[in-house]
């Protein structure tokens, strides 16, 4: 879960998407219908932060002081996949979303397709041309690595 | 490579952050009375015991062999699906429980949530608590002491179903040939705990 919300507000919001989807889900929770897919509720919830988070920052612009100036240790793992996580960022909204949904939380198009407001056929495209896009910049990457 | 591994292969999150996500979340959802179950667990002689809590009081201690797990998920069902883990909530009964084992706490002083057990076998519960530290009593007492001298087998399905071993001491009923008997927690920890009330040794 912390990777789809990774997927789909970056890094530097993660945490934040991560905990204040669990916690609308522990609200939530007595109204979920028994036979409902918990995953795709949680990530629909984790895409609903998403926005939220991407308003609070169009409003309220960080100012530079208050930028964290100290990462925590634990954070400090050093990423071979970092060109893949930012290519991923560098994506349209909608082939993060799809991406994401497909891959790291194993939705059915349907889904998807509800969580983003269009149809099956563009959620399935949406997906595609991400994985497409992904796997450029990933190939390209290992062959500079192994030269 | 599939579509799978490329996606596989973006970062994932550090198992630390993770902890300490989990532990920030819990403590929000308990500031804003979300966190319903509360639970850990807690090293013991007589293995790891599970141990949660409602905010009215400890209302479940389980044993390795009752399976973890299922007792979570039996809590999710039967209490609330929000349970989380939420240690803090659980020092009080953890530390209770060290000293029980260490010889040095005879009676348990916490808030109970007896909300598992209902009717008669709460009445037996209820009824156990006054068993003294280092002393028995046969099914057929406690049949009687809880009102129904007869229900010398639902005083044993009572006590196979105690949701708060160690501390509702169900241990301390035995089988009227001075034998230990049964114990959800194994006959062996049933003998365990009688030697360590008796002699002060867990042996």
């Amino acid at each position: 879960m912390h990777r789809v919300c990774a997927a789909i507000v970056g890094a530097d919001d993660a945490d934040d998407a991560w905990s204040e989807t669990f916690l609308a889900a522990l609200k939530a929770y007595p109204t979920i219908r028994p036979d409902s897919d918990v995953r795709a509720w949680l990530v629909t919830i984790a895409h609903r932060k998403a926005i939220d988070i991407y308003r609070a920052r169009k409003r309220a612009p960080v100012p530079t002081e208050s930028v964290p100036d100290r990462v925590a240790a634990e954070d400090v793992v050093p990423q071979r996949d970092d060109t893949l996580a930012a290519a991923l960022r560098a994506l349209p909204d909608k082939q993060r979303v799809a991406v994401a949904c497909r891959y790291l939380a194993d939705m059915a198009y349907r889904d998807i397709a509800e969580l983003l407001g269009s149809n099956e056929a563009a959620a399935r495209r949406s997906a595609a041309d991400a994985i497409a896009a992904l796997r450029r910049v990933y190939l390209t990457d290992s062959i500079e690595e192994t030269s | 490579m599939t579509d799978r591994d490329l996606i596989a292969a973006l970062p994932t999150p550090a198992p630390a952050t993770l902890a300490r996500l989990r532990d920030g979340l819990a403590e929000r959802a308990a500031a804003e009375g979300l966190l319903d179950v509360a639970y850990r667990t807690v090293d013991s002689p007589v293995g790891t015991l599970l141990l949660a809590a409602t905010p009215l009081g400890l209302t479940r201690v389980a044993y390795e062999r009752e399976g973890h797990d299922a007792v979570l998920s039996r809590l999710a069902e039967q209490v609330s699906p929000r349970v989380l883990h939420a240690p803090a909530r659980l020092d009080g009964a953890a530390r209770e429980l060290d000293e029980y084992f260490a010889g040095r706490r005879r009676v348990f002083d916490l808030p109970l949530d007896m909300r598992l057990a209902h009717g008669f076998r709460r009445t037996v519960l209820t009824h156990l608590r006054d068993i003294a530290y280092g002393s028995t009593e046969s099914y057929a007492v406690v049949a009687a002491a809880a009102g129904s001298p007869a229900a010398v087998r639902a005083v044993g399905t009572a006590c196979a179903n105690n949701p708060l071993p160690v501390v509702v001491p169900c241990h301390r009923v035995v089988r009227s040939d001075g034998s230990s008997g049964q114990y959800l927690g194994g006959p062996e920890v049933k003998r365990q705990l009688l030697s360590l009330e008796r002699a002060g040794i867990l042996a």
